[in-house]
C-alpha cells in the first residue's frame, strides 16, 4: 500500500495527468458534483458522488456510431469511430464500479462486442475511493457491494490528512509506478481503520436493513401481475430522470441526424419510462405508465439476475431516490412489493 | 411550520369523502424519509390517517395530476391547493384541460416550503429524521449526536422566496385565512441577466444548461406542458430529440419550450423544484413574464379562468416589433 499526504495532491494529480487524461468529480457552480477533466486549479469536491454516474465514461449519453454522406447518387459510409485515448477516472464510488461490471455484462457479453464500449473500456483506468461519509440515500450494502472496500484498478481510502492507494490490477499497479515518486509505502493501519469505521456508518443508514428478499432470477410470475405496481406508479411523471442518473442503466436508441448535407447516425440513451420506449411497428408494448414504471424495476430486481447468474444491476447509488421529482424510487418498491422482510 | 395541520386536513378530507362530497383525495403521501414526500390518491379515511402528510416538505403541486386524473377516476377528486397552485389551476381550466365538474378544490395557506437540497447544504448528509418545531426544523444525521436546528425561512425553496401570492385565486372552500398577492423580488434575477452584455449572458446559459441531461423532468412537470404529444417526442415533428444531437439542440430545447408556454406560465416554479441539476429554468420564464408585464401591461396567467394572455391578443395599442428592438438596445 502507497500514502499520500492530501496536500501533495495537485502534483500528484499533476502528475497522473501527464500520462493520460484525467477525470475527477469537481464541484459545478450550483454546489452539485460532476466528473471533469483535470487541470491545474480543478479541486476534487468534496461531495460523496456526482448527479451523472461515471457510466458516461464508457457509455456516453449520446455517441455517433456512423455518418453517410450524399453526392448524387451516391452515400458514402464513413467510419466515425476513433481509437480512445488513455484515460484515468479518479473518484469513483463502490456503488459505480460495481455499475461497470453490470454494463460490461450487457456490451460485452459474446462477440461481437460493443467496440465503441470495449474502445473506451480498454483504454480507462479507474481510481475507486472510499466513502468517509455515505448519505441517507445510499444503500449498496443491500447488493452485497462495501462502500469501505471499494474495487476498480486502483483503491484509494481518505483519512484527515492523507490519501492511502492499492492497486488491484496490473493497470493499477502501472499507474502507481508512475507516482511512485510522489508516495510513500506504508502498512494498512489506517485504512483499516478506516475501514471499521465506514462499516459503522453503514450499519446506522436509515436504508441499511433493506434486503433483496422476495426479488430476484424466477419471480416473474409473482411479482408481475401484483396490484400494488398501480399504487406505486399512480404519480410517476414518465420523465426517465431516474434511468438517467443511473449508472446501470443502459438502454439506448439508435437515431438518425439529417445534417442538411447528409446523415449522422447516433446513439443515445433511451429510458424505459418514455412513451416511446422500444415502438415498433406494431406500437408501444408498454401501453400505460404503470407498465413502464413496473418494467424499470423488474428489470433490475428479476430480469437481469435471471440473466447474469443472480447480480442484481441496482447498486443501491441512491441517485434515483435522492432525484426522482415524486420521490417514488426503489427502495420504496422493494420494501412494498418484495419480501415480507422489508416490512 | 404550517398554519393548517395534517389533522385538520385529514379530517376535512375524512368528512368529505364520508358525506359523499367527494370519492378521491388527492394529496401527499409520506415516504422512506421525512422529506420524500409523493403524490398520491387516497380513497379511504384508513389510507388517509396512515400515509396522508402535510409539512414543510409538500412542494409538489397537484394541478397538473388533474388533467389524467379527472379522465381515469370516475367520481369527484378532492385536491388540496396551495396559493401558487391555484394559478396552475385556473390556467388549466382556460386551456380546457380537465372538467371542473369532477374536482372539489380546497385552498390551504402556505408558509412556504423548504428545500431539501438547502437542508443538506446546512446539516450535511446522512439524514435520519426531520421534525418540525415551531418555524425550525430540527434534523437529525446519523453523524451528530444532537438534532441540527435549521429555521425553515433559511432554507426555504426559491420560488418561496420569491413567492408572488399568498392569495387563492381558485376553491371551492378554503381552510384558514387567505392572504395578499405579494410584492415579490422575482424579476431581480432577470433584470441581473438583462443588465449583462449578450455574451455574459450567453455564458450563463451555457453553464447553467451544459448540466442539463435532458431528463425532461421539467416538461413533465409543468402544468403549462399538457400537449397528448409533445413535440420533442413526436418523431414525426422534425425536432424530436430524445437526447440532444449537440449542444445547440440542447438550447432549443429549453428555448422552445420556454417559448411554448409564455403567457401561459404561472411562474409556480415546479421545474426549477424537480431539476436534478439545479438548472434556474424559472428564470427563463420569468424573463417572459417580466418582458409581457413591460410590453403589454401587468398579466399574471392563471389569476382568473378564461383571461384572453395577451400574447394571443391582438389590439392596436400593441407595441410594434421596432419598438421591442429598441427596446432592446438601451437594455444590452
Ligand atoms: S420514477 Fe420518478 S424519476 Fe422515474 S420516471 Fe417516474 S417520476 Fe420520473
Ligand atoms: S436504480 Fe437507483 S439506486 Fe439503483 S443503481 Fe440505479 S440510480 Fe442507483
Ligand atoms: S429497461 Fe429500463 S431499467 Fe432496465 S436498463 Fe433499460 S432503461 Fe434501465
Ligand atoms: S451507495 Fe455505497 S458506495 Fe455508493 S456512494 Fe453510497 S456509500 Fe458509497
Ligand atoms: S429537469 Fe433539468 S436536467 Fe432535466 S431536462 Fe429539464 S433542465 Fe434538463
Amino acid at each position: 500500500m502507497r500514502k499520500c499526504s492530501l496536500d501533495s495532491l495537485n502534483a500528484v494529480f499533476a502528475k497522473i495527468a501527464e500520462a493520460a487524461e484525467l477525470y475527477l468529480p469537481v464541484n459545478c457552480t450550483d454546489g452539485s458534483a460532476a466528473f471533469s477533466k483535470w487541470e491545474e486549479g480543478k479541486e476534487w469536491s468534496n461531495n460523496l458522488n456526482t448527479v451523472k454516474s461515471p457510466k458516461e465514461f464508457f457509455f456516453p449519453q449520446t455517441e455517433d456510431l456512423v455518418a453517410f454522406k450524399t453526392s448524387g447518387k451516391n452515400i458514402e459510409i464513413i467510419d466515425t469511430r476513433k481509437e480512445r485515448e488513455d484515460f484515468v477516472v479518479f473518484g469513483v464510488r463502490a456503488c459505480d464500479v460495481k455499475a461497470f461490471e453490470v454494463l460490461d455484462n450487457v456490451f460485452l457479453l459474446k462477440e461481437p462486442y460493443d467496440s465503441y464500449y470495449t474502445n473506451r473500456r480498454e483504454h480507462g483506468v479507474i481510481i475507486s475511493v472510499a466513502c468517509n461519509r455515505p448519505a441517507d440515500t445510499c444503500f449498496c450494502k443491500t447488493f452485497g457491494i462495501d462502500p469501505a472496500d471499494p474495487q476498480g484498478d486502483i483503491s484509494v481510502w481518505k483519512t484527515a490528512d492523507s490519501l492511502y492507494w492499492q492497486a488491484n490490477t496490473e493497470r493499477g499497479a502501472a499507474l502507481l509506478e508512475k507516482i511512485a515518486d510522489l508516495t510513500e509505502d506504508c502498512d494498512t493501519a489506517a485504512v483499516d481503520a478506516e475501514k471499521e469505521k465506514i462499516t459503522k456508518i453503514m450499519s446506522k443508514l436509515p436504508l441499511a436493513n433493506l434486503t433483496t428478499e422476495g426479488w430476484g432470477a424466477g419471480k416473474t410470475q409473482e411479482l408481475f401481475d401484483s396490484p400494488i405496481w398501480a399504487e406505486m406508479s399512480e404519480a410517476c411523471l414518465g420523465c426517465g430522470t431516474c434511468t438517467f442518473v443511473c449508472p446501470t442503466c443502459q438502454c439506448y436508441d439508435i437515431k438518425d441526424f439529417n445534417t442538411g448535407k447528409g446523415v449522422v447516425r447516433f446513439r443515445c440513451w433511451d429510458s424505459c419510462m418514455y412513451s416511446d420506449f422500444t415502438k415498433m411497428s406494431a406500437g408501444q408494448p408498454r401501453l400505460s405508465q404503470k407498465e413502464r414504471f413496473r418494467q424499470r424495476f423488474m428489470h433490475k430486481l428479476v430480469y437481469y439476475p435471471e440473466n447474469n447468474n443472480g447480480l442484481f444491476s441496482c447498486v443501491g447509488c441512491g441517485r434515483c431516490v435522492a432525484k426522482c421529482p415524486i420521490s417514488m424510487n426503489i427502495a420504496k418498491v422493494m420494501k412494498k412489493i418484495g419480501g415480507k422482510e422489508n416490512e | 411550520m404550517q398554519a393548517i395541520t395534517r389533522e385538520q386536513l385529514i379530517n376535512k378530507a375524512v368528512a368529505l369523502l364520508a358525506d359523499g362530497t367527494v370519492k378521491y383525495v388527492l394529496g401527499w403521501k409520506k415516504g422512506e424519509f421525512d422529506y420524500d414526500i409523493t403524490p398520491a390518491v387516497f380513497e379511504t379515511a384508513e389510507e388517509l390517517n396512515a400515509d396522508f402528510v402535510w409539512n414543510d416538505f409538500c412542494g409538489a403541486n397537484f394541478s397538473k395530476y388533474l388533467v389524467a386524473k379527472t379522465r381515469k377516476l370516475d367520481g369527484k377528486i378532492l385536491v388540496f391547493l396551495k396559493p401558487c397552485d391555484t394559478y396552475s389551476f385556473n390556467q388549466l381550466l382556460t386551456e380546457h384541460r380537465f372538467d371542473r365538474d369532477k374536482v372539489y378544490a380546497v385552498g390551504i395557506p402556505c408558509n412556504g416550503m423548504a428545500d431539501i437540497a438547502k437542508v443538506k447544504e446546512v446539516c450535511g448528509d446522512g439524514i435520519s429524521s426531520i421534525a418540525t418545531e415551531g418555524d425550525a426544523l430540527a434534523v437529525t444525521t446519523i453523524y451528530d449526536d444532537e438534532p441540527v436546528k435549521v429555521a425553515v425561512e433559511s432554507v426555504l425553496a426559491e420560488r418561496c422566496l420569491n413567492c408572488k401570492s399568498k392569495k387563492h385565486v381558485a376553491y371551492d372552500e378554503l381552510m384558514g385565512e387567505d392572504g395578499d398577492t405579494l410584492d415579490s423580488n422575482r424579476f431581480d434575477e432577470v433584470a441581473k441577466l438583462e443588465a449583462m452584455t449578450p455574451d455574459e449572458r450567453f455564458a450563463f446559459w451555457q453553464n447553467e444548461l451544459s448540466r442539463c441531461i435532458r431528463c425532461n423532468a421539467c416538461r413533465d412537470v409543468c402544468p403549462a406542458c399538457t400537449c397528448e404529444k409533445c413535440v420533442f417526442d413526436n418523431p414525426t415533428s422534425g425536432v424530436e430529440n430524445k437526447a440532444p444531437a449537440n449542444s445547440f439542440e440542447e438550447k432549443m430545447f429549453h428555448i422552445i419550450r420556454a417559448f411554448h408556454v409564455a403567457g401561459r406560465c404561472t411562474d409556480c416554479g415546479e421545474c426549477s423544484r424537480v431539476c436534478p441539476q439545479n438548472i434556474p429554468l424559472h428564470l427563463l420564464n420569468r424573463k417572459f413574464i417580466k418582458d409581457i408585464n413591460e410590453f403589454y401591461g401587468e398579466y399574471q396567467a392563471g389569476a382568473e379562468v378564461g383571461s384572453r394572455a395577451p400574447l394571443v391578443n391582438y389590439t392596436t395599442e400593441d407595441l410594434e416589433p421596432g419598438e421591442v428592438f429598441d427596446r432592446r438596445d438601451t437594455n444590452a
